[in-house]
C-alpha cells in the first residue's frame, strides 16, 4: 500500500458519486487516470485491504432483523458451545471476548420472530442463557479509518 | 417502501459495484433496466437511508487498527439519547448503540466500538469518553475480542450490511 492507495482509501470512505462515469470523476480529483484507479481498487480488494466497495445497505431499513446476543460460555465447554452457535446459518459473526459473557454473536434474520426462534433453539441446544441485546437506537457515527 | 426493482438492484450490488468505467450502466444491463433508472433508485435509497453510503470499507486490521474495543456504559435512560449522540460523534467510534440492560449482571445500555493502532491509543480514547461523560457515567467496562469464532457475509436475499460489530 503506497501513498496513492492511502489517498484512494481515505477518499472513498467519504462516498462515491452516482453518475455515468464515477471512477473517472474520482480519478480526476485524485490526479489519476480512470484505469489506474480501477486497477488499484481491484488490487486493494484482492489483497483484502478493502473488504467491500459499493453501496452499504442498512439491514433494518430493508425489513431484516439484526441482533447482538451473548452467552456466558464456561471455558471447559467453550468450543462445543461455539460449534453449536456457529452451526446456525442465522449467526453471521461470533467473537470470543474477555468477559464472563464470553461469546458474542450477531444474528441476522429476515424477521424478528426468526431471530427469537434462533435464540430459543440456541438456548435449547447449549443449555445456556442467551442474553439478547437488540439495538433500541443507533446513533449517527462518522468514523473514517485513516489509511 | 422498496419494490421488486429496488430489491433486484440491492441483490445485484450488495456484494459490490462493478469495477468498470460505467458501473451503474453495467448493473442496469444485467437487470434489463436503464442506467438512469438504476442511478435514480440508488439516489432515492441513499436519501431514505436504506443505503448508508456508497464507498469503500477497509479491513481494520490491514490498516493497522488491531486494537478494537467494545466499550459499554451505564447511562440513565432519560439522557441516553443525548449522550449516545455525543459519543457517536467522536471520530474513533465506529458503532454506537442503545441496547437493553440485563440486570443485575449486565447494567450497561450504551455500546460504542473504538479502534486504535495500539493499546495506548485505545486507552486514551476510552479516557476521552470518560472525560466527556463525567458523572453521567454510572459504570463502564471494555471487552476485547480474543478470537474470531465465525465471520461470514450475510446470506443473499436476507439482510445485508457491512456495518457490524467487529
Amino acid at each position: 500500500m503506497d501513498d496513492i492507495d492511502k489517498r484512494i482509501i481515505n477518499t472513498l470512505q467519504d462516498g462515491f458519486p452516482i453518475c455515468d462515469a464515477p471512477y473517472r470523476q474520482v480519478a480526476e480529483q485524485l490526479g489519476l487516470t480512470e484505469n489506474d484507479l480501477i486497477a488499484r481498487l481491484q488490487a486493494l480488494l484482492n489483497n483484502g485491504t478493502l473488504t467491500r466497495f459499493g453501496p452499504l445497505y442498512n439491514a433494518e431499513q430493508m425489513g431484516g432483523a439484526l441482533t447482538l446476543a451473548a452467552i456466558k460460555a464456561p471455558a471447559e465447554h467453550f468450543d462445543e458451545i461455539a460449534d453449536i452457535v456457529n452451526s446456525f446459518p442465522e449467526v453471521a459473526h461470533n467473537y470470543a471476548r474477555n468477559h464472563e459473557l464470553s461469546m458474542w454473536f450477531v444474528i441476522a434474520t429476515e424477521t424478528q420472530e426468526q431471530a427469537q426462534q434462533t435464540i430459543d433453539a440456541i438456548e435449547h441446544q447449549t443449555g445456556q442463557t442467551v442474553y439478547n441485546m437488540p439495538k433500541k437506537k443507533e446513533y449517527f457515527v462518522n468514523l473514517k479509518l485513516e489509511a | 417502501m422498496l419494490d421488486d426493482i429496488d430489491r433486484k438492484i440491492i441483490q445485484a450490488t450488495q456484494a459490490g459495484l462493478p469495477l468498470t468505467p460505467q458501473p451503474y450502466q453495467a448493473v442496469a444491463e444485467q437487470l434489463g433496466l436503464s442506467a438512469d433508472e438504476v442511478m435514480q433508485r440508488l439516489s432515492a435509497m441513499q436519501q431514505s437511508a436504506i443505503i448508508r453510503r456508497i464507498g469503500a470499507v477497509p479491513n481494520h486490521y490491514k490498516l493497522g487498527y488491531r486494537y478494537n474495543g467494545m466499550t459499554v456504559w451505564n447511562i440513565a435512560d432519560e439522557i441516553i439519547d443525548e449522550i449516545g449522540q455525543q459519543v457517536g460523534q467522536l471520530e474513533f467510534v465506529s458503532h454506537c448503540y442503545h441496547r437493553p440492560r440485563h440486570l443485575p449482571e449486565w447494567p450497561y445500555n450504551l455500546f460504542a466500538m473504538v479502534h486504535g493502532k495500539s493499546q495506548q491509543e485505545v486507552d486514551s480514547q476510552i479516557q476521552q469518553i470518560k472525560d466527556l461523560l463525567g458523572d453521567k457515567n454510572l459504570g463502564s467496562d471494555v471487552l476485547y475480542s480474543t478470537r474470531i469464532l465465525k465471520k461470514t457475509g450475510f446470506r443473499s436475499g436476507g439482510p445485508s450490511t457491512a456495518q457490524n460489530d467487529s
